[in-house]
């Protein structure tokens, strides 16, 4: 093998010390300004590791999305109505101290301390598809506990028939309440049956964490084989009624949105198809996924809704 | 020696209007190659985290700015009284069609996979898109016969053939006012301006015809 003399470097090639401690400096504050307009002005505390337990039999074995992702990419008006609001504006929720209001239908009633509501429920993780009727989808892997278990605590009455969650009203936490885009408070409800259903989780964290505040911190919902809109977020009131609850969307466009927001592809949004979705993350030239009947849960729910017309009740 | 008002078109007003049009398309550019690392990963290049209707989003309100923007060239002459300002017009125009040829590919390839059955449908059946690709297919014939040739071919019907800019303008902010789902606030300052567009060119109008109206002599007698 032939090694080649290296050739001799003369003199003037050689960039003077100072021109290139100068080049440096410009390289490094470029990228100063860059990761300063990345951060916040205030870095949030990080959120608390969570103790919890694998629920594998109720997890699929699809790849969940980043933490990135389902905590930069979220529809939470009360923070603003771009998917990348949320994430910006919601520092100024405080989720502790926090307490749930539990009323209606119900033996077991009034004002508790969020660490109440916690403390008798083991955590686990659950990872489960997400789809939001705007015909896009995540895979989640939520922390958090059977609703059912909840809901028994509190003993409801023969007239509780369905179960009304309540997400906070406060302008100031919630600065996107500041203008009517809603009709605040955001109010959403299941029947009782779907919420004991063992598949209605009631979420406190993600990725072994607490909830970040865009994704409803403390408590949400998280009812798997539903549109997204159906799930709570930072739920303050949990309310046992026999009528049923008049959800915010279907108030807002009742020909639009249903009470029942099962993900369901054969029955079209007015404005757009369900019967696919993008699933995020997975770039810019990705195939589109079937969307499955009840999100892929229908053996597990569907005996819910025999016998209706679902596209009636959509 | 000061630039005659031809050379400062050609050789700084247009190329820089060219260049600014040219914009959003690198924005749009420059998000979809980032994550490849092709390019550095500034935050300008961090299109969240569903770039896809990140950048259906950049192309289509470039193509509604555009729009509104050629709409804008004659009442500006006017109130102004610079005349020139027409030179820019077709260089603005000609971007309009070729932003919403972008956001159509974008619909049809990233949005859609080419899965041509829904896209069908979509356009058929969903009131929107069928708005949008409306506008589109109007636009074609306007993009066509932008060249000096065939205004000197079409002569007059140029100008009536020119005026389907304002239902393709009308169009293109409705698809966007009916696709939001609850948060009209931006359409409707889009709406806004158009209708401020539109309602002085109507109010122009109404000036001329008043006005050789009174200056037309009577043209029956009046019944007693």
């Amino acid at each position: 093998m032939l090694i080649r003399k290296p050739a001799d470097i003369r003199p003037s090639e050689i960039t003077p010390e100072a021109v290139y401690l100068d080049r440096r400096r410009i390289i490094a504050g470029l990228l100063g300004a860059g990761a300063a307009s990345v951060l916040p002005a205030a870095s949030p505390p990080p959120l608390a590791a969570l103790k919890y337990t694998r629920n594998a039999g109720f997890s699929i074995t699809e790849k969940p999305n980043t933490f990135e992702e389902i905590s930069t990419y979220n529809n939470f008006y009360e923070f603003g109505t771009d998917k990348s609001d949320p994430a910006a504006n919601a520092h100024t929720l405080k989720p502790r101290p926090w307490s749930v209001e539990i009323a209606g239908e119900a033996e077991v009633k009034g004002k508790f301390d969020l660490e109440d509501i916690l403390k008798p429920h083991a955590l686990e993780e659950r990872i489960y598809r997400f789809r939001c009727v705007e015909a896009w989808s995540m895979v989640i892997p939520w922390v958090g506990f059977p609703l059912s278990d909840l809901i028994k605590r509190f003993k409801p009455t023969s007239r509780a028939k369905y179960v009304e969650f309540t997400t906070l009203v406060d302008r100031q936490q919630m600065p996107g309440q500041r203008s009517r885009i809603l009709d605040w408070p955001y109010v959403e409800g299941l029947r009782i049956d779907e919420a004991m259903h063992p598949l209605t989780l009631m979420a406190v964290g993600l990725y072994g964490r607490e909830l970040p505040n865009q994704n409803g911190a403390p408590l949400r919902l998280m009812a798997p084989w539903k549109y997204g809109f159906k799930n709570g977020k930072s739920i303050v009131k949990i309310s046992f009624t026999e009528q049923q609850p008049k959800n915010t969307w279907n108030v807002m466009a009742p020909n639009e949105y249903g009470f029942y927001a099962n993900v369901n592809p054969r029955v079209d949004h007015p404005r757009w198809s369900q019967a696919s979705e993008r699933r995020i993350g997975e770039g810019f030239f990705a195939q589109r996924h079937e969307t499955l009947m009840f999100n892929g849960y229908a053996d597990q729910v569907a005996s819910l809704y025999q016998g209706m017309d679902l596209r009636r009740n959509f | 020696m000061p630039l005659t008002v031809d050379k400062r078109y050609r050789y700084l007003y247009k190329p820089l209007v060219f260049i600014a049009c040219l914009i959003p398309l690198g924005w749009a550019l420059g998000g979809i190659l980032a994550p490849s690392g092709l390019l550095p990963p500034l935050p300008l290049f961090d299109l969240g985290a569903d770039p896809v209707r990140k950048v259906l989003g950049i192309v289509g309100k470039t193509t509604l700015n555009l729009l509104l923007i050629t709409l804008a060239v004659t009442p500006l002459r006017q109130i102004t009284g610079n005349g020139n300002l027409i030179r820019l017009r077709r260089m603005l125009g000609v971007f309009a069609f070729f932003y919403a040829c972008l956001h159509f590919l974008v619909y049809l390839g990233p949005f859609q996979a080419f899965s041509w059955d829904a896209i069908v449908k979509d356009i058929v059946k969903r009131p929107y898109i069928t708005l949008g690709f409306t506008a589109l297919l109007m636009l074609i014939p306007l993009a066509a016969t932008s060249t000096n040739a065939m205004m000197r071919r079409l002569k007059r019907r140029w100008q009536t053939l020119h005026r389907l800019i304002y239902p393709i303008a009308i169009l293109g902010v409705w698809h966007y006012w009916w696709q939001v789902k609850q948060d009209i606030r931006e359409p409707l300052i889009y709406a806004s301006i158009l209708a401020v567009l539109l309602g002085w060119r109507l109010w122009q109008w109404q000036q001329r015809r008043v006005t050789t109206s009174k200056s037309a002599p009577p043209t029956a007698p009046e019944k007693t």
